[in-house]
């Protein structure tokens, strides 16, 4: 990776379990990009090929020292990375990249989990006010907090 | 073989407990569980607290239905590969999550080919007594609507445009 390639380069981040498949099948929207996944499962590598991979300790609200390693963590890869854009399914290591995105000069996209069917998570309330664009994937959300609808990973 | 999951992450005990009952007399039915590494240990269902990523993925290759949480990482590889799946939400008040987002999650999930949702116990019972009419449906693939991925990739096109004039 060079800081002259023309692909777009992208941080692909989220954290484990179902944000992690929810990106993975985002990987079509990646088609020709420089993409650089990051997640907390550092098993995860296996499903992305030869891209890019960095893993992050898992942390949630209820384990505030894990939280700050983790944002350490992002912002150094966002450094080292260089993203144009960082593209996240949540949760907490998605609030962060986007929130720090704008320090390297990356624009960020959060896209809200498809769990949340009711309300927005709480990530992705705290990054409303930092993201480029919040993304919920049921239309009474996203018409709720006047976010735009482009449809869910289902 | 029926393959529950609970997550990685929190315990499950009422779904667990359920199956483990159920199972006590129905001896012609293999029940395997991974129920969390907090999760009290079943006496009937053969179990594990967690599993590999590919121990994982081999119990649900192998097994013919799959009861789980209502968490969408499981549900998302149980319509990828088209196996029918029985979801359970987990709730607040039991102690079972923070909230009771998978109770949002199944009540809009409801009516999917392929997904049985069970609010309760009695329900898992009852979809339980009708696993022989339960089939496969075609595996799907493991991408995105259209829609989203377009509306990504226009994203990240504008992105590239608006770094390229900023250096």
């Amino acid at each position: 990776m060079t800081l002259n390639d023309p692909k777009a380069r992208i941080l692909a981040i989220s954290s484990g379990g179902g944000h992690w498949i929810q990106m993975l099948r985002l990987r079509p929207a990646f088609d020709g990009c420089n993409v650089t996944y990051m997640t907390v499962d550092p098993k995860a590598r296996h499903d992305v090929g030869n891209a890019g991979f960095y893993s992050v300790l898992d942390g949630n609200r209820d384990t505030k020292l894990s939280l700050i390693f983790m944002a350490i963590k992002i912002l150094a890869v966002l450094i080292w990375v260089r993203p144009h854009s960082v593209i996240s399914t949540g949760a907490a290591p998605g609030y962060f990249a986007c929130r720090f995105a704008k320090l390297v000069g990356a624009r960020s996209l959060f896209i809200d989990s498809v769990a949340n069917a009711e309300e927005m998570s709480l990530s992705a309330k705290l990054v409303l006010s930092h993201a480029n664009k919040v993304l919920s994937q049921w239309p009474k959300v996203s018409q709720k907090n006047g976010l735009e609808f482009h449809g869910s990973v289902l | 073989m029926i393959f529950a999951t609970v997550g990685t992450q929190l315990p499950f005990d009422r779904l667990i407990d359920t199956l483990d009952k159920y199972k006590q007399y129905q001896r012609d039915i293999s029940i395997f569980a991974q129920i969390g590494p907090l999760g009290k240990s079943p006496d009937y269902i053969d179990w594990a607290p967690t599993l590999t990523a590919k121990q994982f993925a081999k119990k649900i290759a192998e097994c013919k239905v799959i009861i789980s949480h209502a968490g969408m990482g499981t549900i998302l590889t149980a319509l990828e590969l088209g196996k029918p799946i029985i979801v359970m939400p987990r709730q607040a008040k039991y102690g079972e999550h923070r909230n009771d987002h998978q109770c949002a999650t199944v009540q809009n999930l409801r009516g999917r080919v392929g997904i049985h949702v069970a609010d309760d116990e009695q329900f898992l019972l009852s979809h339980l007594k009708e696993l022989t009419s339960f089939k496969p449906s075609a595996a799907s693939e493991p991408v995105a609507e259209p829609k989203l991925l377009n509306a990504i990739s226009q994203f990240i096109t504008e992105g590239k445009g608006d770094h390229n004039n900023a250096f």
